[in-house]
């Protein structure tokens, strides 16, 4: 039997496509439950319930509010020392402080990475001095910051700027080294020139790894804020929100102490969620850069 | 003809490194594009086509010998020559296909605010995306992804378009309506082109001029000239793609394809 003879078997023919609706269900709405487990922020907060729920149960069978306060005598605590102990003072004290250390980083970053964009001896400089700097814990070099600068905001911002410049030169260097090269052709097609390049090319290419480093800089900058001034809280004049937590604890004010680490977690979650998160939303999701 | 001249190769050797090796892409190529030509550089993978289109653009320095956009010596990319890539994300992703559009005109100072605008909806209309103009590229398929790179290339009304196989990473339904498309384009304006392929059938389908060269390195092996028919090429007698194909063939009787030649 051959090709032609089973294709005879079988006649060919053509259709036209009607439009007579009856595909059936094409679109269901969901069901309110669906619907809501698709809000990540009513997903999130129901988490944070649960968490607090917990600390409170665990809290309450300990029943020792030395060890342990329980989740309502922390807030109560957080309220007391906002409203009449000056709480959000030492917040801001240590806000504006952690503001300038990283302000000053973020421009030494982009010193670092633009030079290293445009020459090979740049590059290997920031390499070099991030992988021998970035594993150093800024904490190690306060000792030697203070006998520097002394006692003072000085010595953190010093502290701070180490602790922000090396992950943010990091990830912003291997973010333009990600960009495609059909990218940066087509800026040079323009007749975009080196610092233009970077600026309209190079960093909105760029803005996921930049973004990435900026958050991993913010972490790392508020930590170790919190961190020397628990260690060297004494020393650092006023204080912030260290040695907010330093003093509660010498008063054995447990409370108070978890009053001040629960500031650190609540800034920490505002401005997550709703700085970067926000930022976010804005540029890399819209643009189809992040998921 | 007696057609003028736009670009013209003479002696162009180009190399390019390898971490271990030195690679020669083309050696001593000829070519002359002549204006509103279609022009067609084909040959199989290895024979330098790309790394030429990219001298052309001014990405890289021939060795030996020159190229010269109107008589001008081509020392390093500019917005008189526009190239079209094969990949998607030529696109800058944070700007909407119109701002894509917009961005070239104003950076390189062809056009500015209102009129660049104008100028940018006009050919978005060209290719049919008016409805798309202020989506963001991500939102696009690729087909029209490559779309608005070519009405971004055209708006720059640039000396010449340069073309990087634009459509070979594209389904071969919509890379049919995409040549098609091209040519409507080219019968409206009758812009020069020199546009880069490894298929025979796509050029003979889009040139009014091919090129056609050897592998390794790239050097001339002939130019015909072509109606988009694939017609009796008097040269040999045979087909257009007939008379490509045992060319091609006779140089490398049997060897694998080695992958593209994007270097």
């Amino acid at each position: 039997m051959t090709m032609t003879d089973t294709a005879a078997k079988r006649p060919a023919y053509i259709r036209e496509v009607t439009d007579d609706g009856n595909y059936g269900t094409v679109e269901k709405p969901l069901t309110i439950w669906e619907r809501a487990y698709r809000i990540e922020a009513l997903r999130k907060a129901v988490l944070l319930v649960i968490l607090a729920a917990a600390w409170q149960a665990y809290a309450l069978s300990l029943n020792n509010s030395l060890l342990f306060p329980t989740f309502t005598e922390t807030i109560e605590a957080l309220w007391t020392n906002v409203t009449t102990l000056g709480l959000l003072g030492k917040v801001w004290m240590s806000i504006s402080v952690l503001a300038r250390g990283y302000l000053i980083g973020l421009f030494l970053a982009a010193t670092l990475t633009v030079l290293a964009m445009n020459t090979r001896i740049g590059r290997d400089l920031l390499e070099i001095l991030t992988s021998m700097f970035n594993p150093l814990p800024a904490i190690a070099l306060l000792p030697l910051a203070l006998l520097w600068f002394g006692l003072g905001n000085q010595s953190l911002i010093f502290v701070l700027v180490h602790s922000v410049l090396w992950p943010v030169a990091l990830n912003t260097l291997a973010g333009f080294l990600a960009v495609s090269n059909t990218l940066r052709m087509v800026g040079r097609n323009y007749g975009l020139s080196s610092l233009r390049l970077v600026v309209k090319i190079l960093i909105p290419a760029a803005l996921p790894s930049i973004l990435a480093g900026l958050k991993i800089g913010w972490a790392f900058a508020w930590r170790t804020l919190i961190a020397a001034e628990l260690v060297f809280g004494a020393s650092s004049g006023s204080g912030g929100l260290g040695w907010f937590v330093f003093e509660r604890k010498n008063d054995l004010d447990i409370p108070g102490v978890f009053a001040g680490l629960l500031a650190v977690i609540l800034i920490g979650l505002f401005v997550e969620y709703v700085i970067f998160r926000r930022l976010e939303q804005r540029t890399v999701v819209r643009w189809g850069m992040q998921h | 003809m007696g057609a003028v001249s736009v670009l013209s190769g003479r002696g162009v050797t180009l190399q390019y490194k390898t971490p271990d090796h030195l690679v020669v892409a083309t050696y001593r190529v000829d070519f002359d594009v002549h204006a509103s030509d279609r022009f067609v550089v084909l040959g199989p993978s290895g024979c330098g086509k790309s790394t030429l289109l990219k001298a052309v653009g001014g990405y890289i320095a021939p060795t030996e010998g020159e190229i010269r956009l109107k008589g001008e010596l081509v020392r390093r990319p500019g917005p008189d020559r526009i190239m079209v890539f094969q990949e998607f994300d030529q696109l800058l992703p944070w700007k909407s296909v119109r701002q894509n559009v917009t961005f070239a005109l104003t950076e390189s100072g062809r056009a500015s605010g209102k009129a660049a605008d104008d100028r940018a909806m006009h050919y978005i209309e060209k290719v049919k995306l008016t409805k798309f103009a202020n989506s963001y590229p991500h939102t696009l398929s690729g087909g029209m992804k490559q779309r608005v790179a070519i009405a971004r290339a055209m708006a720059m009304e640039p000396e010449i378009l340069l073309m990087d196989e634009p459509f070979a990473a594209l389904d071969a339904l919509t890379r049919r309506r995409m040549q098609e498309e091209l040519l409507q384009l080219w019968d409206d304006t009758r812009f020069t082109m020199m546009f880069v392929t490894h298929s025979i059938e796509e050029a003979v389908m889009l040139s009014s001029r091919i090129l056609l060269l050897s592998p390794h390195p790239g050097r001339v092996r002939a130019e015909f000239n072509s109606n988009g028919k694939d017609e009796i090429e008097p040269l040999t007698g045979q087909k257009l793609s007939v008379a490509i194909h045992d060319l091609l063939f006779a140089d490398q009787p049997e060897t694998e394809g080695e992958g593209d030649d994007h270097d």
